[in-house]
Protein backbone atom coordinates (compact mmCIF):
# COMPACT_ATOMS: atom_id res chain seq x y z
CA UNK A 1 0.00 0.00 0.00
CA UNK A 2 1.00 3.22 -0.39
CA UNK A 3 0.45 5.40 2.58
CA UNK A 4 0.85 9.35 3.57
CA UNK A 5 1.88 10.78 6.53
CA UNK A 6 0.73 14.39 6.68
CA UNK A 7 2.61 15.40 10.11
CA UNK A 8 5.77 14.29 11.43
CA UNK A 9 5.26 14.54 15.10
CA UNK A 10 5.90 11.79 17.57
CA UNK A 11 2.62 9.88 15.90
CA UNK A 12 3.06 10.94 12.76
CA UNK A 13 6.82 9.95 11.93
CA UNK A 14 5.91 6.15 14.70
CA UNK A 15 3.72 4.88 11.99
CA UNK A 16 5.47 5.97 9.22
CA UNK A 17 8.64 4.29 10.42
CA UNK A 18 6.14 0.90 11.20
CA UNK A 19 4.72 1.09 7.94
CA UNK A 20 7.81 1.28 5.96
CA UNK A 21 9.07 -1.58 7.93
CA UNK A 22 6.09 -3.60 7.63
CA UNK A 23 6.88 -3.26 3.69
CA UNK A 24 5.01 -0.76 2.94
CA UNK A 25 5.76 2.52 0.22
CA UNK A 26 5.56 5.36 3.12
CA UNK A 27 5.91 9.25 1.84
CA UNK A 28 5.78 12.16 4.74
CA UNK A 29 4.85 15.47 4.53
CA UNK A 30 5.78 18.45 7.16
CA UNK A 31 6.44 21.93 7.05
CA UNK A 32 9.37 21.80 9.37
CA UNK A 33 12.25 20.34 7.72
CA UNK A 34 13.95 19.71 11.19
CA UNK A 35 10.84 16.89 11.48
CA UNK A 36 12.99 14.85 9.03
CA UNK A 37 15.15 13.98 12.29
CA UNK A 38 12.28 12.48 14.06
CA UNK A 39 12.35 9.97 11.04
CA UNK A 40 15.95 9.45 11.18
CA UNK A 41 15.80 8.50 14.85
CA UNK A 42 16.28 4.78 15.60
CA UNK A 43 16.91 3.81 12.14
CA UNK A 44 19.89 2.44 10.93
CA UNK A 45 20.66 4.46 7.81
CA UNK A 46 18.52 8.05 6.68
CA UNK A 47 14.88 7.92 6.24
CA UNK A 48 15.78 7.99 2.25
CA UNK A 49 17.84 5.09 2.07
CA UNK A 50 15.59 3.17 4.51
CA UNK A 51 13.01 3.59 1.05
CA UNK A 52 10.99 6.74 2.58
CA UNK A 53 9.77 9.99 1.22
CA UNK A 54 9.46 13.51 2.94
CA UNK A 55 8.53 16.67 1.23
CA UNK A 56 8.57 19.60 3.07
CA UNK A 57 5.40 21.83 2.52
CA UNK A 58 2.38 23.15 4.00
CA UNK A 59 -0.59 20.49 4.07
CA UNK A 60 -3.53 23.01 2.79
CA UNK A 61 -0.98 23.79 -0.14
CA UNK A 62 -2.22 21.14 -2.96
CA UNK A 63 0.75 21.39 -4.93
CA UNK A 64 2.97 20.18 -1.29
CA UNK A 65 -0.18 17.21 -0.87
CA UNK A 66 0.40 16.52 -4.76
CA UNK A 67 4.17 16.19 -4.70
CA UNK A 68 3.84 14.38 -1.25
CA UNK A 69 1.94 11.57 -3.75
CA UNK A 70 -1.80 11.66 -2.50
CA UNK A 71 -3.26 10.82 -6.04
CA UNK A 72 -1.32 7.30 -5.75
CA UNK A 73 -2.04 7.42 -2.04
CA UNK A 74 -4.61 4.12 -0.57
CA UNK A 75 -4.24 5.01 2.87
CA UNK A 76 -3.96 9.15 4.11
CA UNK A 77 -3.04 10.05 7.86
CA UNK A 78 -3.30 13.29 9.35
CA UNK A 79 -1.69 13.54 12.22
CA UNK A 80 -0.39 17.61 12.40
CA UNK A 81 -0.28 19.03 15.66
CA UNK A 82 -3.19 20.99 15.05
CA UNK A 83 -6.72 19.72 15.26
CA UNK A 84 -8.38 22.20 12.37
CA UNK A 85 -5.38 21.53 10.12
CA UNK A 86 -6.11 17.96 10.37
CA UNK A 87 -9.46 18.04 9.91
CA UNK A 88 -9.52 20.07 6.89
CA UNK A 89 -6.61 18.30 5.21
CA UNK A 90 -8.64 15.11 6.23
CA UNK A 91 -11.72 16.42 3.97
CA UNK A 92 -9.67 17.23 1.27
CA UNK A 93 -7.98 14.18 1.10
CA UNK A 94 -11.43 12.39 1.35
CA UNK A 95 -13.41 14.56 -0.76
CA UNK A 96 -11.45 15.74 -3.57
CA UNK A 97 -8.98 13.34 -3.76
CA UNK A 98 -11.15 10.52 -3.23
CA UNK A 99 -8.32 8.17 -1.17
CA UNK A 100 -9.78 5.07 0.22
CA UNK A 101 -8.30 5.13 3.77
CA UNK A 102 -8.59 8.45 5.54
CA UNK A 103 -7.58 8.58 9.38
CA UNK A 104 -7.56 11.73 11.31
CA UNK A 105 -5.89 12.86 14.69
CA UNK A 106 -8.38 15.05 16.72
CA UNK A 107 -7.22 15.91 20.32
CA UNK A 108 -10.65 17.40 20.77
CA UNK A 109 -13.47 14.26 22.18
CA UNK A 110 -16.31 16.40 21.27
CA UNK A 111 -15.42 17.07 17.56
CA UNK A 112 -13.67 13.57 17.16
CA UNK A 113 -17.36 12.62 17.98
CA UNK A 114 -18.83 14.12 15.67
CA UNK A 115 -16.95 14.03 12.68
CA UNK A 116 -16.56 10.38 13.20
CA UNK A 117 -20.69 10.72 12.57
CA UNK A 118 -20.05 12.57 9.16
CA UNK A 119 -17.79 9.68 8.03
CA UNK A 120 -14.33 10.49 8.94
CA UNK A 121 -12.23 7.99 10.82
CA UNK A 122 -11.10 9.65 13.84
CA UNK A 123 -8.90 9.00 16.42
CA UNK A 124 -8.85 10.91 19.81
CA UNK A 125 -5.83 9.85 22.16
CA UNK A 126 -7.81 12.49 24.64
CA UNK A 127 -10.61 10.10 24.78
CA UNK A 128 -8.60 7.43 24.85
CA UNK A 129 -6.14 8.64 27.83
CA UNK A 130 -9.51 9.68 29.92
CA UNK A 131 -10.90 6.25 29.83
CA UNK A 132 -7.26 4.82 30.58
CA UNK A 133 -6.94 6.98 33.93
CA UNK A 134 -10.43 6.25 34.84
CA UNK A 135 -10.01 2.77 34.48
CA UNK A 136 -6.60 3.16 36.32
CA UNK A 137 -7.99 5.31 39.11
CA UNK A 138 -11.19 3.64 39.50
CA UNK A 139 -11.10 0.94 38.41
CA UNK A 140 -12.87 -1.51 36.41
CA UNK A 141 -15.76 -1.99 38.06
CA UNK A 142 -16.31 1.53 38.91
CA UNK A 143 -15.49 2.64 35.15
CA UNK A 144 -18.48 0.31 34.04
CA UNK A 145 -20.86 1.02 36.22
CA UNK B 1 -31.43 38.78 14.19
CA UNK B 2 -28.99 36.90 15.86
CA UNK B 3 -25.46 37.06 15.16
CA UNK B 4 -22.60 35.68 16.15
CA UNK B 5 -19.25 36.99 15.24
CA UNK B 6 -15.87 34.65 14.98
CA UNK B 7 -12.23 36.54 15.67
CA UNK B 8 -12.29 39.96 17.06
CA UNK B 9 -9.72 41.56 14.98
CA UNK B 10 -10.34 44.49 13.07
CA UNK B 11 -12.51 42.92 10.89
CA UNK B 12 -14.58 40.80 13.69
CA UNK B 13 -14.71 44.32 16.13
CA UNK B 14 -15.95 46.48 13.32
CA UNK B 15 -18.78 44.39 12.36
CA UNK B 16 -19.98 43.45 15.70
CA UNK B 17 -19.71 47.04 16.72
CA UNK B 18 -22.09 48.14 13.64
CA UNK B 19 -23.93 45.30 13.58
CA UNK B 20 -24.77 46.32 17.50
CA UNK B 21 -25.55 49.92 16.33
CA UNK B 22 -28.16 48.47 13.39
CA UNK B 23 -30.09 46.85 16.69
CA UNK B 24 -28.79 43.26 15.75
CA UNK B 25 -28.12 41.10 19.40
CA UNK B 26 -23.93 40.29 18.55
CA UNK B 27 -22.13 38.20 20.58
CA UNK B 28 -18.20 38.19 19.08
CA UNK B 29 -16.00 35.45 20.31
CA UNK B 30 -12.44 36.00 20.72
CA UNK B 31 -9.60 33.33 21.61
CA UNK B 32 -6.92 35.30 22.70
CA UNK B 33 -7.06 36.96 26.48
CA UNK B 34 -5.22 39.86 25.91
CA UNK B 35 -7.16 40.76 23.09
CA UNK B 36 -10.72 39.58 24.60
CA UNK B 37 -10.06 41.82 27.54
CA UNK B 38 -9.51 45.29 24.91
CA UNK B 39 -12.58 44.23 23.47
CA UNK B 40 -14.57 43.83 26.35
CA UNK B 41 -13.83 46.99 27.84
CA UNK B 42 -16.24 48.30 25.17
CA UNK B 43 -18.31 45.90 23.98
CA UNK B 44 -18.99 44.11 27.24
CA UNK B 45 -21.30 41.32 27.71
CA UNK B 46 -21.40 41.35 23.67
CA UNK B 47 -17.70 39.58 23.82
CA UNK B 48 -17.12 36.04 25.09
CA UNK B 49 -13.35 34.61 25.70
CA UNK B 50 -13.37 30.62 23.85
CA UNK B 51 -12.02 29.30 21.00
CA UNK B 52 -15.19 29.09 18.77
CA UNK B 53 -13.63 25.86 17.29
CA UNK B 54 -14.83 24.37 20.17
CA UNK B 55 -18.54 22.80 19.75
CA UNK B 56 -18.99 23.99 23.49
CA UNK B 57 -17.95 27.49 23.18
CA UNK B 58 -20.16 27.28 19.98
CA UNK B 59 -22.82 26.18 22.40
CA UNK B 60 -22.44 28.50 25.43
CA UNK B 61 -22.66 31.66 22.61
CA UNK B 62 -26.08 30.23 21.53
CA UNK B 63 -25.97 28.41 18.10
CA UNK B 64 -28.98 27.08 18.32
CA UNK B 65 -30.54 30.09 17.76
CA UNK B 66 -28.08 32.04 16.15
CA UNK B 67 -29.40 33.06 12.30
CA UNK B 68 -26.15 34.16 11.41
CA UNK B 69 -22.76 33.31 12.22
CA UNK B 70 -19.70 34.90 10.43
CA UNK B 71 -15.94 33.41 10.99
CA UNK B 72 -13.43 35.85 10.23
CA UNK B 73 -10.27 34.92 12.45
CA UNK B 74 -6.99 35.27 11.02
CA UNK B 75 -7.18 31.32 10.41
CA UNK B 76 -8.59 29.45 7.58
CA UNK B 77 -8.37 26.59 8.61
CA UNK B 78 -10.53 28.05 11.75
CA UNK B 79 -13.02 29.50 9.77
CA UNK B 80 -13.67 26.88 7.47
CA UNK B 81 -14.71 24.64 10.59
CA UNK B 82 -16.65 27.02 12.40
CA UNK B 83 -18.44 27.53 9.66
CA UNK B 84 -18.62 23.76 8.65
CA UNK B 85 -19.81 22.67 12.06
CA UNK B 86 -22.48 25.86 12.33
CA UNK B 87 -24.31 25.46 8.84
CA UNK B 88 -24.04 21.20 9.25
CA UNK B 89 -24.69 20.56 13.01
CA UNK B 90 -26.25 23.52 14.41
CA UNK B 91 -28.13 23.92 10.73
CA UNK B 92 -27.85 27.29 11.06
CA UNK B 93 -29.22 29.37 7.81
CA UNK B 94 -26.57 31.64 7.07
CA UNK B 95 -23.15 31.76 7.56
CA UNK B 96 -20.01 33.89 6.18
CA UNK B 97 -16.48 33.07 6.05
CA UNK B 98 -13.81 35.10 5.63
CA UNK B 99 -10.48 33.82 3.60
CA UNK B 100 -7.33 35.03 4.32
CA UNK B 101 -5.21 33.58 1.97
CA UNK B 102 -7.08 33.05 -1.38
CA UNK B 103 -5.59 29.93 -2.61
CA UNK B 104 -7.41 28.63 0.34
CA UNK B 105 -10.75 29.89 -1.40
CA UNK B 106 -10.74 26.75 -3.43
CA UNK B 107 -10.78 24.28 0.23
CA UNK B 108 -13.82 26.66 1.42
CA UNK B 109 -15.86 25.64 -1.73
CA UNK B 110 -14.93 21.79 -1.60
CA UNK B 111 -16.27 21.91 2.46
CA UNK B 112 -19.25 23.86 0.92
CA UNK B 113 -18.29 27.25 2.88
CA UNK B 114 -20.33 29.55 0.59
CA UNK B 115 -20.12 32.61 0.72
CA UNK B 116 -16.03 33.00 1.53
CA UNK B 117 -15.20 36.58 1.72
CA UNK B 118 -11.88 36.86 0.88
CA UNK B 119 -11.44 40.67 0.64
CA UNK B 120 -11.20 42.25 4.13
CA UNK B 121 -12.24 45.16 2.75
CA UNK B 122 -15.41 44.11 1.07
CA UNK B 123 -17.04 43.10 4.78
CA UNK B 124 -16.12 46.96 5.69
CA UNK B 125 -17.41 48.38 2.41
CA UNK B 126 -20.73 46.88 2.74
CA UNK B 127 -21.18 48.59 6.17
CA UNK B 128 -19.85 51.44 5.46
CA UNK B 129 -22.77 51.74 2.30
CA UNK B 130 -25.12 51.30 5.03
CA UNK B 131 -27.02 48.11 3.65
CA UNK B 132 -29.88 47.20 5.13
CA UNK B 133 -29.67 44.03 7.45
CA UNK B 134 -31.25 41.32 4.99
CA UNK B 135 -28.96 42.64 2.07
CA UNK B 136 -25.58 41.95 3.86
CA UNK B 137 -26.51 38.35 3.15
CA UNK B 138 -27.64 38.19 -0.56
CA UNK B 139 -25.28 40.47 -1.66
CA UNK B 140 -22.27 38.59 -0.70
CA UNK B 141 -24.06 35.49 -1.98
CA UNK B 142 -23.32 37.19 -5.30
CA UNK B 143 -19.70 37.38 -4.66
CA UNK B 144 -18.44 34.89 -6.50
CA UNK B 145 -20.18 35.52 -9.66
CA UNK B 146 -19.21 39.60 -9.53
CA UNK B 147 -22.41 41.24 -9.04
CA UNK B 148 -23.99 42.59 -6.35
CA UNK B 149 -27.31 43.79 -5.47
CA UNK B 150 -27.99 46.82 -3.02
CA UNK B 151 -30.91 47.85 -1.50
CA UNK B 152 -32.20 51.80 -1.15
CA UNK B 153 -34.51 54.07 0.13
CA UNK B 154 -35.63 56.72 -2.16
CA UNK B 155 -35.91 60.18 0.03
CA UNK B 156 -37.81 63.06 -0.54
CA UNK B 157 -36.53 65.00 -3.13
CA UNK B 158 -34.21 62.93 -4.61
CA UNK B 159 -33.25 63.44 -8.41
CA UNK B 160 -35.46 59.21 -9.17
CA UNK B 161 -38.58 60.14 -6.86
CA UNK B 162 -41.38 60.75 -9.50
CA UNK B 163 -39.51 59.66 -12.40
CA UNK B 164 -40.11 56.61 -14.70
CA UNK B 165 -37.54 53.70 -14.01
CA UNK B 166 -36.40 54.31 -18.10
CA UNK B 167 -35.67 58.15 -17.24
CA UNK B 168 -33.82 57.28 -13.53
CA UNK B 169 -30.06 58.11 -14.57
CA UNK B 170 -28.09 55.12 -14.06
CA UNK B 171 -25.07 54.51 -15.12
CA UNK B 172 -24.06 51.37 -17.48
CA UNK B 173 -23.96 48.29 -15.65
CA UNK B 174 -26.62 48.52 -13.24
CA UNK B 175 -30.61 48.05 -13.41
CA UNK B 176 -33.46 48.51 -11.02
CA UNK B 177 -35.05 44.84 -10.58
CA UNK B 178 -37.36 44.85 -7.56
CA UNK B 179 -39.81 48.04 -6.15
CA UNK B 180 -40.78 47.64 -2.34
CA UNK B 181 -43.79 49.59 -2.09
CA UNK B 182 -46.28 50.06 0.76
CA UNK B 183 -45.01 46.15 2.32
CA UNK B 184 -45.22 44.30 -0.94
CA UNK B 185 -42.37 44.09 -3.48
CA UNK B 186 -42.89 44.14 -7.61
CA UNK B 187 -40.33 43.95 -10.40
CA UNK B 188 -41.22 47.32 -12.02
CA UNK B 189 -41.67 47.98 -15.85
CA UNK B 190 -39.69 50.84 -17.81
CA UNK B 191 -42.90 53.01 -17.10
CA UNK B 192 -42.97 52.51 -13.76
CA UNK B 193 -42.83 55.64 -11.74
CA UNK B 194 -40.11 55.61 -8.67
CA UNK B 195 -42.19 57.34 -5.18
CA UNK B 196 -40.01 58.60 -2.33
CA UNK B 197 -40.48 56.15 0.23
CA UNK B 198 -40.13 53.44 -1.67
CA UNK B 199 -37.04 51.14 -1.18
CA UNK B 200 -35.36 50.00 -4.35
CA UNK B 201 -33.56 46.63 -5.08
CA UNK B 202 -30.67 47.03 -7.15
CA UNK B 203 -28.20 44.96 -9.66
CA UNK B 204 -24.70 46.45 -10.55
CA UNK B 205 -21.25 45.58 -11.37
CA UNK B 206 -18.59 46.22 -8.36
CA UNK B 207 -18.10 49.59 -8.00
CA UNK B 208 -21.25 50.95 -9.20
CA UNK B 209 -22.58 51.86 -6.08
CA UNK B 210 -21.02 55.59 -5.41
CA UNK B 211 -22.07 56.52 -8.93
CA UNK B 212 -26.12 55.11 -8.27
CA UNK B 213 -26.60 55.96 -4.61
CA UNK B 214 -26.84 60.32 -5.79
CA UNK B 215 -30.08 59.79 -7.75
CA UNK B 216 -31.65 58.08 -4.57
CA UNK B 217 -31.13 60.48 -1.86
CA UNK B 218 -31.93 64.19 -1.30
CA UNK B 219 -30.16 66.74 -3.18
CA UNK B 220 -28.49 64.16 -5.28
CA UNK B 221 -26.11 63.74 -2.18
CA UNK B 222 -23.51 60.75 -1.61
CA UNK B 223 -25.10 58.48 0.92
CA UNK B 224 -21.55 57.30 2.09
Amino acid sequence: MFILVVGAGRVGSAVAKRALEAGHEVSVLDEDPLSHEQLDKDLAESWEDAGGRFTVGTALEVDALLEAGIEQADVFIASTNGDNTNLVIAQIAQRRFNVPRVVVRVLDPARAAWYAEQGLHTICPTQHAIEMVERAALGDAEAAA
Amino acid sequence: MYVIVVGAGKVGWNLARELLGKDHEVTLIESERRRYLIVEQELEHAVQYGDATELWVLERAGIQRADLVIAVTGDDEDNMLICQVAKEKYLCQRIVARVNNPRNLQHFKLLGIRPAVSATDLILRLIEHEVPQYGLVQLLALEGERLEIIELEVADGAPAAGKRVDDVELPEGSLIISVLRGGAGFVPKSDTVIQAGDEVLLILDPGLESSITPQFTRNGASAG
